[in-house]
């Protein structure tokens, strides 16, 4: 094909694990003056041999990947925490090289890993708005055309000449986006900026990356944020261990994912998974509890008991907006519906630090008898999310039957069920 | 629209991208591309240092005199070290002023990976800039010193001094760009060896400081024994010094043609400096 624009072929990546070299120049230069009189490595540990060394140490995190990617596509690639993803993205930005394969590129790559890069504090938003566009790879000249645009997209006109080490985190993030936003590659990647900010916020940048792709230009997405990925994604590929191990349309790659999903079928096993979380410098989930009757859920949910979900965790440090919530998915990974702890406060609360233990009740007749995913999450309003993928349990509900079970056939016709007070009252007709 | 798909069609790619580049691809062609950046950081960090401080740029003023005073009574009026008859102040103002730019390049330049790791992490721009913006940085304190000097210099001339400025200072831009090409030089060598071996972030700090007193800053180079003066002509940076107090303050310096020497070795350096710089820049980022 003559439109493509990006073309892996054969690539491959692998990182040394534990030390590069002995750390130290003496003990390198040791090894390399005995390599060169033929003497063994003086530093290797007896009965091991050199080769067993260095084989060990090796982490394939992209195996003999290959795909390409046509003008005006929108790749989402998808992948569990460690798949690959993001090893995949340093490569085609050109952080690092990869160790075999190549990937040829038709045009200007931007890539967005990370909003704000190069931005300095003492700096106001302003001068910030021309370091980080340069250092995005854009001209003066044409970050002054777009400065107005800019600026208005971000929303903080107001503190534009303020040094943004006075800026909130929210604000810190709006303008670095908007000035990524405004970079105008023929490709554009994105990795998971989307997971900060508002939700106002994260639907202007998702319409802004659809204006791009509209535009015929090339946008590679990565995220976690499964809805967002179908909205904009009209090609998925799957990465599993280094491997791409589907590449086809975006809703199939993310069913495709959701199926695989390492959700854990008992609450037994969820203190498992928290334990495993990645470690986040302010929050850390102690325990999640799935209780109906305050016994712990087995294997069955029954929808005419109330269900209950308490988080118990520690928080670090003074944090203002701090939220735990859950989402309820259906198979699909539609998102029935989202609650948090605090929607019932006026303000952005602030949290001590301390551990707290919040729950929430699912009532009775509320869920459909059917299986769902319920995915724990914690986060900080507009700053981040405190467990990037959340905690996925499965859960599969049964009918307590307390529904009309006269006819068969209605047992699945939404996926939520919650009972409603029905009225029934004969009217007195007049035209009879 | 259907001409510039045309034109899309027909170009060969514009970037492959490979685990090791062939060692002459250095893409300096890059480099050009990203000069606004070059020319935004040289500004960052003439702002951002001088933000919310009292003095603000005063600062370079305070720090060249001060620290010739401190020379001034220490090498000339408690170890009565010679100046060979130039004013110890200027004397010692001179040496500090035109080495002051190659170790502020020399030490910048070699914390080029370690320091932005950061950013190096996040976004593609060819690395290189890094040091490139340094050297420009440090060209602007150094103007800033340079003033300071010419300054005490006028002092020193209208009191009847016994100093002669002569038209080797058209020499100074040679000078200038001798020593940016051999901090430049040995620092990205030195960066890119950090990014493996940390031990020699520890040797800049005095490596820096011994090559100081090796380098005939303190004292005039007429001074060393005879038997010793070979160490200082191999020392490409005591041409440099010498040639910038001659051309400032009169006196006979070592010949001008020395100077042939420090700039091959300075373009040695700085050539083995790009090529292991450009090998290292590829991959820096797994073993940091």
């Amino acid at each position: 094909m003559s439109d493509i624009v990006i073309s892996v072929e054969n690539l491959c990546k692998s990182y040394h694990l534990g030390a590069i070299n002995s750390g130290t120049f003496r003990d390198d230069f040791q090894q390399w003056w005995a390599r060169l009189r033929g003497l063994p490595n003086p530093h290797l540990k007896v009965g091991e041999s050199d080769h067993d060394n260095r084989d060990g140490e090796v982490l394939l995190a992209l195996k003999d990947i290959n795909f390409t990617v046509q003008q005006g596509e929108t790749l989402g690639i998808i992948g569990r925490n460690g798949a690959g993803k993001s090893t995949l993205l340093k490569i085609l930005s050109r952080v690092t090289a990869p160790t075999s394969g190549e990937v040829k590129v038709k045009g200007r790559i931007a890539s967005l890993l990370e909003v704000g890069t190069g931005f300095h504090p003492e700096l106001t938003g302003r001068e910030n708005v021309y370091m980080n566009g340069a250092i995005l790879g854009m001209s003066r000249g044409e970050i002054q055309r777009k400065f107005d645009e800019i600026v208005d997209f971000s929303g903080v006109e107001k503190f534009i000449d303020t040094p943004v080490k006075r800026y909130s985190s929210g604000m810190h993030v709006r303008l670095a986006f908007a000035v990524a936003a405004h970079l105008e590659p023929e490709i554009l990647i994105v990795d998971e900026v989307l997971a900060v900010g508002d939700a106002e916020f994260q639907k202007k940048c998702l319409g802004k990356m659809d204006d791009v792709s509209k535009l015929g230009r090339t946008v590679l997405f990565v995220s976690h944020n499964m809805q967002a990925l179908r909205q904009l994604c009209r090609r998925g590929i799957l990465l599993e261990n280094g491997n791409a191990v589907l590449d086809a349309s975006a809703e199939k790659a993310v069913q495709r994912y959701l199926q695989n999903a390492p959700s854990v079928d008992s609450a037994f096993d969820l203190d498992n998974i928290i334990r495993h979380l990645p470690i986040d410098p302010t929050f850390r989930m102690e325990r999640i509890a799935v209780t109906q009757q305050d016994k712990p859920i087995g294997n069955r949910v029954l929808n005419g008991l109330p269900l209950e979900i308490a988080f118990t965790y520690t928080v670090l440090e003074p944090t203002v907006g701090l939220r735990v919530f859950f989402d309820l998915c259906d198979l699909d990974g539609a998102l029935l519906l989202r609650s948090f702890h605090d929607e019932q406060n006026d303000g952005i609360v602030r949290t001590e630090p301390g551990c707290y233990t919040s729950k929430a009740i699912i009532p009775a007749n509320m869920l459909a008898p059917i299986s769902y995913d319920i995915i724990f999450q914690a986060g900080i309003y507009n700053v981040r999310m405190c467990i990037p993928e959340g905690v996925r349990l499965r859960i599969a509900v049964e009918a307590t039957g307390d529904k009309n079970r006269a006819y068969v056939s209605d047992r699945s016709h939404g996926k939520l069920a919650p009972i409603f007070s029905w009225t029934t009252v004969a009217q007195q007709s007049q035209n009879f | 629209m259907a001409l510039d798909n045309d034109l899309i069609v027909k170009k060969e790619w514009d970037l492959i991208i490979r685990s090791q580049r062939a060692w002459w691809d250095l893409r300096l062609g890059d480099l050009w591309r990203y000069r606004d950046l070059v020319r935004l950081l040289v500004w960052r960090d003439f702002v951002s240092v001088h933000k919310q401080t009292v003095l603000g740029p005063i600062w370079y003023l305070i720090g060249p005199v001060v620290s010739t005073v401190v020379f001034t009574v220490i090498f000339n009026r408690v170890a009565k070290l010679s100046t060979d008859g130039m004013p110890p102040f200027l004397f010692y103002m001179a040496g500090n002023t035109i080495w002051a730019y190659f170790s502020a390049c020399l030490g910048g330049s070699s914390n080029t990976f370690i320091g932005n790791a950061g950013i190096f992490g996040k976004v593609y721009f060819p690395r290189l800039i890094m040091p490139i913006s340094v050297v420009f940085s440090n060209l602007i304190s150094f103007g800033i010193r340079f003033g300071v000097f010419l300054l005490f210099l006028f002092y020193f001339m209208l009191t009847g001094s016994d100093v002669h400025p002569n038209l080797w200072i058209l020499i100074l831009p040679v000078l200038l760009l001798i020593m940016a090409g051999l901090g430049l030089g040995i620092g990205i060598i030195i960066s890119s060896l950090t990014t493996k071996y940390r031990d020699l972030q520890q040797l800049v700090g005095f490596g820096v400081q011994l090559l100081m007193y090796a380098t005939p800053v303190l004292y005039p180079v007429s001074t060393a024994p005879e038997n010793w003066r070979w160490i200082f002509l191999v020392n490409p940076i005591t041409p440099v010094v010498e040639m910038f107090r001659m051309a400032f303050m009169g006196g006979n310096a070592l010949s001008p043609t020395y100077l042939f020497y420090s700039a091959g070795f300075a373009a040695t350096v700085l050539a083995i400096g790009v090529l292991i710089f450009n090998r290292v820049e590829n991959t820096f980022m797994d073993t940091v």
